[in-house]
């Protein structure tokens, strides 16, 4: 079994209510994956019908060659943005180790006495070393920045050696230097260890450069290839059922023009139209983040 | 005369003697420390859940419930915990309908809090005249306390403490990161109703100590100091435990020594405790800021 995620003639709908049908896919193990679409499109749907939250009301849907339900354990998850409350007093490590074994009842030994929890305290190091947050994963996680606290959340999704990462639009509040270092951890961590990552992006030109593959929500339907064979004119023309175009900018940049405005925010029509020259959140100033995994 | 009134010394032990001469301040004592562990532990998660709004809510409800009781010549204690018991699961059916918005959930939680307290006044007004139970229901009875009760208590702390050993992890998964724990199976709303329910004990058993109105000063109190001295979990959850015993104990014993009474030394005690911690952070904040200012400086330019 070489697929990571099979659809076939896939359908889903929410309260009823039809969100994409008819779509066949079939992603391929060890890719970084996009998963790109209008607000509203159903990317947060795919992700729930891969996780087995939600059963898909058509078609057949087979993750890591198992039913969804069934894969659960061997899937990292990483939901859509979840900031912290400031006054959240718990430290990084722990949030991370919540993710090793915090499903589990009773309560945990500590490291000093039993073998198991020196385990998973060296397996908590290990992730949080390896998405470069070893510096502050002590801090309490309220405390830290927003691109410091998507590292965490990466490596709590990561502590149980998953085979497949789900990551909802973990790139949403970062600004644009963090967003591109977070694409580049991933990707390594995608290499490195041979996962397959799916990843839910508002807009695909941060990341554009460390993709394998994008799928396109738009139009009740979905379709799967190489970045630069989706997102085309032609292509995103008949998804959406209206002519739509699609520019690149000298730098490299894809810039897709006149895709209906799903949810009337400005800045996720497609996720593309308006590249980067609206800038990022203006409320995350580039303070001194970490850009990049330890060398 | 100095036979019967106590008065404190320096040799501890003498101290220790006196105070314990009495079999109700004794069983003081015992209750305290029940109370006070339990309270300890419990109001860590309520803290962490960011749930003292639904805390002080069941400690509301305890007083209509106790009023009832002594209105029906039955147990107290019966209507403290039927009441807090009650009141968890109004509070948890509330949550399920507000779960999207905590605005609308809490204003939902205030409208049952005054109607509790509307209740309370009801009963105390049928009663008739004996406003001394008022008193005891709002400001608790640290000093007469029954061996019964203090039974009672005990096994109600253990069972909650008990419950919540084994809840614990999966537990504050839930509170610290729900969506995520929802996704790896960990029951969230099941264990937020749970959670609810050990309140609602823990908050009942207090209040029969505490008085409705003074459950805060071992359940929010110490449960904060703890939070803001340390983040880690293990760690929080036992100085929130030792804090809440050090207050209760301290304050029955300072009250004993004293014409003011113990529900008083009790929260003032636990009060300052958290002002001065929250006074060295601050300032130990500001020194840090002082010496990461070059850094930052540094790294602008």
């Amino acid at each position: 079994m070489t697929e990571a995620i099979v659809l076939t003639g896939a359908a889903a709908s929410r309260g009823g209510a039809p969100v994409w049908s008819g779509v066949d896919l079939a992603i391929p193990r060890g890719e970084f994956v996009a998963v790109l679409g209008p607000n509203g499109a159903g990317k947060s749907t795919f992700l729930d019908v891969v996780l087995g939250l939600l059963p898909p009301s058509a078609g057949a849907v087979s993750v890591l060659g198992q039913a969804p339900r069934a894969a659960r354990p061997r899937i990292g998850y990483l939901p859509q943005r979840r900031s912290f409350d400031a006054s959240t007093r718990i430290r990084g490590l722990d949030v991370v180790r919540l993710g090793l074994d915090g499903a589990r009842w009773g309560l945990p030994l500590p490291a000093a006495l039993s073998a198991s929890a020196r385990a998973a305290r060296e397996k908590v190091e290990e992730v949080v070393e390896l998405v470069g947050a070893s510096a502050y994963a002590a801090r309490p996680i309220g405390t830290l920045s927003g691109g410091e606290q998507q590292r965490l959340l990466i490596a709590q999704a990561l502590v149980r050696d998953p085979e497949l990462l789900l990551l909802d639009e973990p790139l949403d509040s970062l600004d644009l230097p963090n967003q591109g270092a977070v694409a580049a951890l991933v990707q390594r961590i995608c290499r490195e260890r041979a996962v397959t990552v799916v990843l839910v992006a508002h807009d695909v030109n941060p990341i554009l450069g460390y993709l394998d593959r994008v799928v396109y929500f738009a139009g009740g339907h979905g379709v799967e290839g190489p970045p630069r064979e989706v997102i085309r004119a032609d292509v995103l023309s008949r998804l959406y059922g209206s002519t739509i175009e699609v520019v690149e900018t000298p730098s490299g940049r894809l810039i897709v023009v006149g895709t209906p405005d799903a949810g009337g925010h400005s800045g996720d029509c497609g996720g593309h139209d308006h590249a980067h020259d609206t800038g990022p959140d203006p409320d995350h100033a580039p303070a001194p983040e970490h850009l990049a995994g330890p060398a | 005369m100095g036979v019967s009134s106590p008065h404190l010394g320096w040799d501890l032990l003498a101290d220790w003697e006196q105070l314990t001469t009495y079999p109700f301040m004794v069983q003081a004592l015992e209750a305290g420390a029940i109370v006070a562990v339990m309270a300890g532990a419990i109001g860590w998660f309520m803290v962490l859940r960011q749930q003292t709004f639904a805390g002080h809510t069941l400690a509301v409800i305890s007083f209509p419930g106790a009023a009832a009781a002594t209105l029906a010549a039955i147990p107290v204690a019966f209507g403290y915990f039927g009441a807090c018991v009650l009141g968890a699961l109004a509070l948890a059916a509330l949550g399920r309908e507000g779960r999207s918005g905590r605005s609308g959930e809490s204003a939902a939680i205030g409208t049952l809090q005054a109607f509790a307290l509307g209740l309370g006044f009801l009963f105390v007004g049928l009663y008739g005249g004996q406003l001394a139970g008022l008193e005891a229901l709002l400001f608790g009875t640290f000093l007469g306390i029954t061996e019964s009760q203090v039974t009672t208590l005990l096994c109600i702390a253990i069972a909650v403490l008990l419950l919540l050993a084994i809840l614990g992890r999966p537990l504050l998964f839930a509170s610290v990161d729900g969506s995520v724990a929802r996704a790896g199976g960990v029951p969230t709303r099941l264990l937020g109703v749970a959670f609810l329910l050990l309140l609602g004990l823990a908050v009942a058993a207090t209040a029969q100590i505490t008085g409705a109105l003074l459950v805060f000063a071992l359940l929010v109190t110490p449960a904060a100091t703890a939070q803001l001295i340390t983040a880690r979990p293990g760690r929080g959850l036992a100085l929130s435990v030792v804090l809440a015993f050090g207050v209760t104990w301290l304050g029955l014993g300072i009250a004993y020594f004293s014409p003011y009474p113990v529900g008083f030394w009790v929260t003032s005690l636990s009060f300052g405790l958290y002002v001065l911690v929250r006074g060295v952070r601050s300032l130990s904040h500001i020194r840090q800021q002082g010496t990461n200012a070059p850094h930052a400086a540094e790294a602008a330019a």
